[in-house]
């Protein structure tokens, strides 16, 4: 299984701002090794976000996203210590979830 | 016996995780609008096609990145949109190899802004592509990249 992600999720005027940062190769496909073979691609593919039972927002993502991928959103109704969880599916079907609490 | 602790604690973590894949799995290609294979379509014009078409530019969709970036391999690229009832937001980049790179579903209560970094190839156009009310709406930024992201 892959790293653990840090999530860093704080509230402030009624609106919880998350920062997530994945621990990803994100390999596009793209690149060739040193013998010129094609680096097979490997990325995140899907991500939910949810406050607590709540989702507050899912993505689908292409291999351009960056190698250890960074994200930050926004959303409204939640209080300190609530839980934020993030979950990420990857094309190889390996997947993560990791929680935080709201600050 | 803490390590026993351990192993259980990571056996019921892995569990759930896998539960909660399944479950969250099927929500998100259920509300998001475009597929897997919009990732592979190869140009700009085309990938704005599959998200539904017509396009408007607009000043109420914002996006912000950088005027140069220096490494195309960790871009940052964030967008807010004023527009009421905005539902999703998509990132485009126009001259990568596969211009479609990522695609937000907000839900109820989320405010309409993400930040994320993304690779580019080469200096080109990034489009910010906002669905709000079931209509469609744009804003492009040129940003210049010195060293790109992709290739090796």
């Amino acid at each position: 299984m892959a790293d653990p992600m840090r999530i860093r999720a704080q509230v402030k005027d009624g609106m919880t701002d998350v920062r997530v940062l994945m621990a990803h190769v994100m390999e596009t496909g793209q690149r060739k090794d040193a013998a010129g073979k094609t680096i097979p691609g490997h990325f995140i593919t899907d991500v939910t976000a949810k406050h607590g039972e709540r989702t507050v927002l899912t993505a689908k993502w292409g291999p351009a996203i960056s190698q250890n991928p960074f994200l930050q959103f926004r959303f409204k109704g939640a209080k300190a210590g609530d839980k934020v969880s993030i979950n990420w599916v990857d094309n190889k079907g390996d997947k993560r979830t990791d929680e935080a609490t709201i600050t | 016996m803490t390590r026993l602790d351990r192993r259980n604690v990571l056996h019921q973590g892995s569990a759930l995780a896998a539960l909660a894949a399944c479950g969250l799995l099927g929500t998100a290609s259920a509300r998001a609008a475009v597929d897997s294979a919009a990732f592979e379509i190869k140009t700009l014009a085309d990938a704005l096609k599959a998200l539904g078409g017509a396009v408007a530019d607009s000043k109420d969709v914002v996006i912000t990145a950088p005027d140069i970036a220096e490494n195309g391999a960790v871009v940052p690229v964030a967008v807010t949109s004023n527009l009421p009832k905005t539902q999703e937001i998509y990132i485009l980049v126009e001259k990568n190899p596969s211009p479609l790179t990522a695609a937000f579903v907000l839900h109820e209560g989320s405010d309409s802004f993400v930040s994320t970094r993304v690779k580019m190839g080469q200096s080109t156009n990034v489009v910010a592509v906002v669905k709000a009310d079931g209509k469609l709406y744009s804003a492009t930024k040129e940003t210049k990249v010195t060293l790109g992201g992709c290739g090796g």
